[in-house]
C-alpha cells in the first residue's frame, strides 16, 4: 500500500476537496487476516457467497472464483461457513 | 487632568452604551453574513439589540433564532463551512449546551467568532460573573481574548473577525466580557465610523465552500485512526502560527484606529518588584490600587493577560521573570488540588526561565463575588511579605470567601 500523506500534505480539518472519494477508499484496508481458498478442495457450493456480509466473494457462471480484497474485511465468516474446510484465514 | 487632555475629551465623541450593547454595535458595523443565537443571560442584550438591527434594516444578516445553544453552534458550522461569515455569543451554561459543536467548529477550522459574556457555571444555579465557563473551554481550540472594559470588547470583536479568518490562523474565537461588570454597565464608548470598520473587516472569501457545487466538497467526514491524528496536529500548528500572526493583526488595528492592543497589558511592570496577575474587569480595580500603592513607594505593578488562547508564553516570562514576588488571580477553580487555571499556566510558563519570582494563586470573585479595592491590597501585602520572607505562605488561597 502506498505511503500516506502527513499533516502538511492533506486539507485542514478533515475536509475532503474533491467528489465521488469513496470510490477511491479501500476498505479491505481495515483487514488483519486474509480469507485464502483451495480451489482443489471447493465444491461450488456458494455458501461463502451467502453468507459473506460485504459482497466480497467473486462468482463467475455459478463458479466460487476467490475473494474481492479491495473490500473484504476479512471476518472469517466465509472460512467458518465453508462445509469442505478449504478456506484459510492467512494474516496479513 | 491636563488641558490637551481636556481637550481630547470634549472633540472625542462618547456614546454611552452597557458591554453588550458595544458588542451588539460591533456586529452591526461587522454586519456578518450569519447570526445563530439563543439569548441567555448576561449575553442576553446583545442578541436582542442585534435582532433589533436585523428586524429594522439596519443590516442584511440572516438571523437563525435557534432553539438552543447547541442549535446556535451547529447552524453556524453549516454556516461557517458555506462561506458566510458567521457569528453567535453566549454565557455560561449556554456554552456548556453547545459544548459538542464548539469542539467541532475549531477542529473543522471555521473561523466562527462568538461574543462570550462570562458568568458563573451551574451548580447552583448562579448569573453572575467568574470564568468558570470560558476556562473550562481552554482546550476546545478556540481563541480566547479577554476584555477589561466596555470600549476593549467593542474592539476585540472587531479585530476577532480579522484574526479567525486569517489564512495563517483560520480558528473560531471567543471575544470574553464580564458578566454583569462590563456587559450591563454604562461606560462612554467610542464608536469607530461604520466605514471604517467595514473596510477594516473586509469580505470573508472561503477557500472550499460547501455550497459550490461545482467543486464539491465534504466537511466533517468520519476520520479515524489513520488521519485524525493528522488534523489534530495541523490544529496545534494553526494555534502556534496564530501566535505570530495575532500582532501582526492586532498592529494592523492599532495603526488602523490609532489604538494600542497587545497579546498582554503590562502596567507598570518595568521597575515593578511585586506584581499581580488578573485579567478582564479586576485589572481595571488593580490599576488603581497600583496607583495608590506607587504613591505610597511600593513597587506595585500588574500583568493584565488579553490571550488566554494561544498562551504568549515568552511574553510572560519576559514580564514577570525578574519580580520578586507574582500573585495570579483566578476567577474560576479548576478544581486540581492545585490552583486555578491562570495559576497553572503562568506557573508552567516560568518553570522555562532561570529567573523564577515566587508566586502564589488567589481565586477569588465565584459567582460574582464583589471583589473590593481592599482585597487587592490585602494580595499586593501578601507578595510584600513574601518578598521579604522568601517564603510562600499560602499556595493557593480563597480570597473574599466566608471562613
Amino acid at each position: 500500500m502506498k505511503k500516506k500523506k502527513g499533516w502538511k500534505e492533506i486539507p485542514i480539518g478533515g475536509l475532503i476537496d474533491e467528489g465521488g472519494t469513496a470510490k477511491q477508499y479501500k476498505t479491505g484496508s481495515w483487514r488483519t487476516f486474509k480469507p485464502v481458498v483451495d480451489k482443489t478442495k471447493c465444491i461450488n457450493c456458494l455458501q461463502c457467497w451467502i453468507y459473506c456480509p460485504d459482497s466480497s466473494v467473486n462468482v463467475k457462471d455459478g463458479k466460487m472464483e476467490g475473494f474481492d480484497y479491495e473490500h473484504c474485511k476479512g471476518c472469517g465468516i466465509c472460512a467458518n461457513i465453508c462445509p469442505v474446510k478449504c478456506i484459510k484465514m492467512e494474516k496479513e | 487632568m491636563k488641558v490637551e487632555e481636556k481637550k481630547k475629551m470634549a472633540t472625542k465623541k462618547l456614546i454611552p452604551l452597557t458591554g453588550d450593547q458595544a458588542v451588539a454595535e460591533a456586529m452591526r458595523q461587522i454586519e456578518p453574513d450569519v447570526v445563530a443565537a439563543y439569548p441567555i443571560t448576561p449575553q442576553t442584550e446583545i442578541v436582542m439589540n442585534f435582532a433589533q438591527y436585523v428586524a429594522d434594516g439596519k443590516v442584511r444578516t440572516e438571523m437563525i433564532p435557534v432553539e438552543s445553544e447547541h442549535s446556535a453552534m451547529s447552524a453556524c458550522v453549516g454556516s461557517a463551512a458555506s462561506g458566510a461569515r458567521t457569528m453567535t455569543a453566549t454565557s455560561a451554561n449556554g456554552l456548556a449546551l453547545m459544548w459538542e459543536i464548539v469542539y467541532i467548529a475549531a477542529s473543522t477550522r471555521l473561523p466562527i467568532v462568538m461574543p462570550v459574556v462570562n458568568r458563573a457555571l451551574s451548580g447552583p444555579i448562579n448569573i453572575h460573573c467568574d470564568h468558570s465557563d470560558t476556562m473550562g473551554a481552554r482546550d476546545s481550540g478556540w481563541i480566547q481574548i479577554y476584555s477589561e472594559n466596555a470600549q476593549e470588547v467593542y474592539e476585540n470583536t472587531i479585530v476577532a473577525v480579522r484574526i479567525a479568518e486569517h489564512k495563517n490562523i483560520l480558528l473560531p474565537v471567543m471575544v470574553c466580557q464580564d458578566g454583569f461588570i462590563t456587559s450591563h454597565a454604562v461606560e462612554g464608548i467610542e464608536l469607530f465610523p461604520d466605514e471604517k470598520v467595514k473596510k477594516f473587516v473586509g469580505e470573508y472569501e472561503i477557500e472550499h465552500s460547501l455550497l459550490d457545487v461545482d467543486n464539491p466538497v465534504t466537511y466533517g467526514p468520519l476520520d479515524l485512526q489513520d488521519f485524525y491524528f493528522e488534523h489534530k496536529r495541523q490544529q496545534a500548528e494553526a494555534m502556534k502560527n496564530s501566535l505570530k500572526t495575532i500582532p501582526e493583526v492586532l498592529g494592523e488595528f492599532n495603526k488602523t484606529f490609532n489604538k494600542n492592543h497587545d497579546l498582554l497589558e503590562e502596567y507598570k511592570l518595568n521597575d515593578a518588584e511585586i506584581a499581580i496577575v488578573v485579567p478582564s474587569s479586576t485589572a481595571g480595580t488593580t490599576k488603581v490600587v497600583v496607583d495608590q500603592l506607587r504613591k505610597e513607594g511600593v513597587k506595585t505593578g500588574l500583568l493584565r493577560p488579553i490571550f488566554f488562547r494561544p498562551f504568549p508564553k515568552e511574553r510572560f516570562v519576559k514580564a514577570l521573570s525578574n519580580l520578586k514576588a507574582v500573585a495570579i488571580l483566578d476567577r474560576s477553580d479548576s478544581f486540581s488540588a492545585e490552583g486555578g487555571p491562570w495559576f497553572s499556566e503562568v506557573k508552567a510558563a516560568l518553570y522555562e526561565s532561570t529567573k523564577k519570582p515566587l508566586i502564589a494563586n488567589y481565586i477569588f470573585g465565584l459567582g460574582g463575588r464583589d471583589i473590593f479595592p481592599e482585597d487587592i491590597k490585602k494580595v499586593y501585602k501578601n507578595l510584600e511579605e513574601m518578598k521579604k520572607t522568601g517564603k510562600v505562605k499560602s499556595l493557593v488561597t480563597y480570597l473574599g470567601v466566608r471562613d
